[in-house]
């Protein structure tokens, strides 16, 4: 505080006998900060942020071509899928029909071989009926014969026979 | 008040050329500013290093107030008010440095340093809109009879900013460290309890560093203000 006694009374800042000497440095300061700033600095941090800008914005131009990429790739992958399940389909179904027409064809012969074995069959069962049928009218006019011929009779063949095949249809008509 | 004190670095009278604090401490806010912005940002990385960004933070922070504030024209005086920030802001923080001297806190250079954006902007505002930048001080949405009297306000107020502009900034810097120094005479005279005024230097310390970087800002930013109007005088 002495001092400022010294060089006279209130404040430093209101000494303008100093004012020269502190606007003058201050000009020399500013001038010369400002072509540090304007020609060395500034230029400098601006091209290094537009750099920046610049990379940034192609990696994410980059990012955006690999998803498109990636997209693309899913979507062949899908139609993949797709086109083999659709084969894979179109094979169960071609499977299907083949085994149908087998199996179609198989009954068909089965059912021929069926029909055939039933209508022989019917055909032997009615000549076993026809045969026996015969057998029957002739034991039974045989046995008629030798009744009546046993009683003394005598048997005319015809009158027999007449009789017994119309007893015997009489019998098969009951 | 021996730490505002002007003196000759290597004796004798100070005159208008003499190399005083002045000199140094001018030439130690350029130096830090460079320093920054030149030196920490010498890499040109892509992916910054801590000081590099810390140079990028300064140049965005500053580009993009002044976008904002004065508009997208008023990019070109970009260097310009970037300089005057740096100057300011290392003015500020280097004065909070134990005995150093604070250029920020003369008046005399904060006046330059006002009166030289008060007539750039006054001459920026006649020489891009000639004398329809006199409608700044008429404001066409008020009632016509207030027009006059509003007129000799704005008027007024539109030269007092240089005024105030330069007192803002020079006062609270020489508020603070004044305060800080009287706080420090008290930690002598008090003996015992020389803590305690020494607790509050700290703080007030802690206040002081915010105060130099806000009024660094409010320098900036009013400057970015009175721009503005020049290049859009139209309220």
């Amino acid at each position: 505080m002495a001092e400022t006694a010294a060089s006279g009374p209130g404040m430093p800042q209101l000494d303008v006998t100093t004012f020269s000497n502190q606007i003058f440095w201050l000009v020399v300061t500013m001038v010369v900060l400002y072509f540090v700033m304007s020609r060395v600095a500034l230029p400098r941090i601006a091209a290094v942020l537009a750099d920046r800008r610049g990379t940034i914005t192609s990696d994410i131009a980059a990012a955006e071509e690999y998803k498109l990429k990636a997209q693309q790739a899913e979507d062949a992958y899908h139609k993949a899928l797709a086109d083999a399940r659709a084969e894979a389909h179109r094979i169960v179904e071609a499977a299907k029909a083949d085994i149908q027409a087998q199996l179609d064809v198989q009954i068909a012969k089965a059912d021929a071989e069926i029909a055939a074995k039933a209508s022989e069959s019917e055909r032997r069962i009615r000549e076993i009926r026809d045969s026996a049928m015969e057998m029957v009218s002739e034991v039974s006019q045989v046995a008629t014969k030798d009744i009546l011929e046993s009683f003394g009779g005598k048997a005319d063949a015809a009158s027999v026979s007449a009789a017994v095949a119309a007893r015997l249809k009489a019998g098969a008509a009951s | 008040m021996d730490q505002f004190q002007v003196k000759a670095l290597f004796g004798g009278d100070v005159s208008w050329y003499t190399p005083t604090n002045v000199t140094l401490w001018m030439a130690l806010t350029v130096l830090a500013a460079t320093a920054l912005m030149v030196y920490g940002a010498r890499g040109r990385a892509l992916v910054p290093s801590r000081a590099q960004s810390a140079a990028e933070m300064t140049y965005g922070f500053i580009y993009k107030m002044v976008e904002d504030v004065a508009g997208r024209d008023a990019v070109r005086f970009f260097p310009y008010i970037f300089t005057l920030f740096m100057f300011v802001l290392f003015a500020n923080l280097l004065g909070l440095v134990p005995f150093a001297f604070t250029t920020t806190s003369h008046i005399a250079v904060t006046a330059v340093l006002a009166f030289t954006v008060f007539f750039t902007v006054t001459a920026l505002g006649f020489i891009l809109h000639g004398t329809k930048f006199l409608k700044l001080f008429w404001v066409s949405s008020a009632p016509l009879p207030l027009r006059p009297v509003l007129a000799l306000i704005e008027l007024i107020s539109y030269f007092v900013r240089p005024v105030s502009h330069s007192i803002r900034l020079a006062g609270a810097m020489m508020a603070g460290h004044a305060v800080a120094k009287v706080f420090a005479g008290f930690a002598a005279a008090l003996g015992a309890a020389f803590f305690l005024p020494i607790l509050a230097v700290t703080a007030l310390y802690a206040l002081e560093l915010l105060v130099a970087v806000i009024q660094a800002y409010v320098f900036t930013i009013l400057t970015c203000v009175y721009l503005k109007d020049a290049l859009h005088p139209a309220h």
